[in-house]
């Protein structure tokens, strides 16, 4: 079982390297607020532990990373795509020179 | 059957993650991308509810509504100039969800009497709680230094890396310890202290110029401890996510300390510039610097063919970047070319100066990175540096005696005029000397980066 996760593990971290190497610097602040979102995946692990009645402080502790998993989701994406709304490459008072 | 779809909504979730992350190779394509990135994150959620092991609802539906009320205004009405610290304090907040679903995972099994726990998962659950704390105090240490309400300037005390050093060392020995007997609470819950401190006196000493470092790399152990969530309860979404975003952080700080010629151990343990500055600045005024006035910068600017405009830290502190974009189109609609060479690490983060530059409405293809534009300084007839100081300083090109000597710079000495706008004299963040300010082509324009570049585009206009 755990050679698995590790294989899934290094599978991804493998597969992120790959496609993140491409990313332009244009857009690292971007990608540090999606990754940002997209790790507010914890929220599924917070649910279960907000909902699996294992005593009231396990709930309670469950509730909170929900609160703050789902306050990253939110605003994280919200935030990437403000962001990614403003790159644009048109040019209203020149030719656009466009680069490689 | 539940369980099912549920494992198929996180597999969807995770394609539609990393085609999000993969469209963001271009500006064109990443939006789209992204978006379909937010309805994998919405069906991983909603195959989360479908669970067994999920008996209550209540308190996950208030959360989720909180998390929504808070998290909206947090992504639509913060400003580009506080992105910074938003993107530190959600490095804080991601990491506490993790934390605090390891430690009630703990509590679960040695307070609801299920047992034990295998040394394999007692581990995981050790690196989730390690990583998490550590990334919560430290990201809201960077959080303090970027909002302004700790110094920004390295706070640093004799004998700190010894001290750093060691606590690191008591955090392993408790992690080791929890592994071999995983009921000895005691362990785990100083760990977790151990953890928070060793935080706060890492990010301590680190100085606001060394900061897109620092959250990529606090990036990088959120990401690792979402990872580690995933190898203690066994689900392989968490796992991937995780590592996607460790990779990320991990990538950048690698890019960011390349930029700045330094390492890793270095940033961390190195207090750039914490000792010397009051010395520094005392010293060296003897050199001769011309100052010129608005009217004569703008005539330059004015009948330049062209021009590179480099921005840094003090656009962003003068929120400058309108002004500069309206300044560019005068120069533009007048013959000129103008064009913006971004240093990596010019700002507090990765791509600071993009954004803000974006936000003013300029063009991404007229912005070019250090290795594009470099090449281009010596046809240039006027480089217009805006708030930015060690990115451009040419010690760093030739005296092997600067502390910044190998960082890769901007050859804006290069090109036939350089015209700087700079508060005063005071020396750069690093406290380093910069050569550029006092070279025969160069002219200094006093004053705050906003209030002369309004002067500028005025004078530019009737020119």
């Amino acid at each position: 079982m755990l050679i698995l996760e590790l294989y899934v593990f290094v599978l991804a971290a493998f597969v992120g390297y790959m496609v993140i190497t491409k990313v332009p610097p244009l857009l690292h602040t971007p990608l540090m607020s999606a990754t940002n979102a997209i790790s507010g995946i914890s929220l599924v692990g917070s649910m279960v532990a907000a909902g699996s009645r294992h005593g009231s402080l396990a709930t309670a502790l469950g509730f909170i990373a929900v609160v703050c998993a789902t306050t990253n989701i939110v605003g994280g994406f919200l935030i990437t795509d403000r962001m990614l709304k403003m790159f644009r490459a048109k040019d209203s008072h020149a030719a656009p020179a466009k680069k490689g | 059957m539940r369980d099912q779809i549920t494992e198929f909504s996180y597999l969807a979730a995770s394609v539609l993650f990393i085609l999000g992350l993969k469209s963001l190779t271009h500006p064109d394509r990443a939006r789209r991308g992204m978006q379909q990135a937010a309805v994998g994150m919405l069906l991983a959620v909603c195959g989360t509810l479908l669970k067994h092991s999920i008996i209550d609802y209540r308190w996950i539906f208030i959360g989720l509504v909180l998390g929504v009320l808070i998290g909206y205004p947090l992504g639509m009405w913060v400003p580009t100039t506080a992105l910074p610290q938003r993107i530190a304090a959600s490095l804080s907040f991601g990491a506490l969800a993790s934390t605090l679903v390891g430690i009630s995972e703990y509590h679960a099994v040695y307070h609801g009497g299920e047992g034990t726990i295998a040394p394999a998962r007692m581990a995981a659950l050790g690196f989730e709680v390690l990583l998490g704390a550590l990334t919560v105090t430290g990201a809201l240490m960077a959080f303090g230094k970027l909002q302004e309400l700790l110094p920004s300037r390295p706070i640093t005390y004799r004998g700190q890396n010894l001290v750093n050093i060691a606590l690191f060392g008591v955090g392993v020995v408790l992690l080791v310890t929890c592994i071999a007997s995983p009921a000895s609470a005691w362990a785990f819950y100083s760990m977790i202290g151990v953890a928070a401190i060793v935080g706060v006196l890492m990010v301590i000493p680190i100085g606001g110029a060394d900061m897109p470092v620092v959250v990529a790399l606090l990036n990088s152990y959120c990401g690792l401890a979402a990872s580690a969530t995933g190898f203690a309860l066994g689900n392989s979404i968490l796992i991937i996510c995780g590592a996607l975003d460790g990779a990320s952080g991990f990538l950048l700080s690698i890019l960011m300390s390349k930029a700045m010629n330094r390492s890793f151990a270095n940033v961390l343990f190195g207090a750039f510039g914490g000792t010397q500055p009051a010395a520094a600045s005392g010293g060296g005024t003897a050199l001769p610097v011309r100052a010129i006035s608005a009217e004569d910068a703008a005539i330059q600017l004015a009948y330049a063919q062209r021009v590179i405009i480099i921005p840094g830290y003090g656009m962003a502190v003068a929120q400058a970047q309108h002004t500069v974009r309206e300044l560019a189109e005068l120069i533009e609609r007048r013959g000129g070319e103008v064009k913006y060479a971004i240093h990596p690490v010019a700002g507090r983060m990765p791509g600071h100066m993009n954004v803000l530059l974006a936000e003013a409405n300029v063009p991404y293809d007229r912005l070019y990175d250090m290795d594009e534009i470099n090449g281009e300084f010596p046809q240039t007839d006027v480089a217009l540096v805006i708030g930015a100081n060690d990115v451009v300083n040419p010690a760093a090109r030739e005296d092997p005696s600067s502390p910044i000597y190998g960082m890769p710079i901007l050859d804006a000495d290069k090109a036939k005029h350089v015209i700087v706008l700079k508060r005063g004299m005071a020396a750069g963040f690093a406290g380093i000397e910069n050569v550029l300010f006092h070279a025969p082509a160069t002219s200094m324009l006093f004053g705050d980066a906003k209030s002369s570049l309004t002067k500028l585009v005025s004078e530019v206009k009737s020119a």
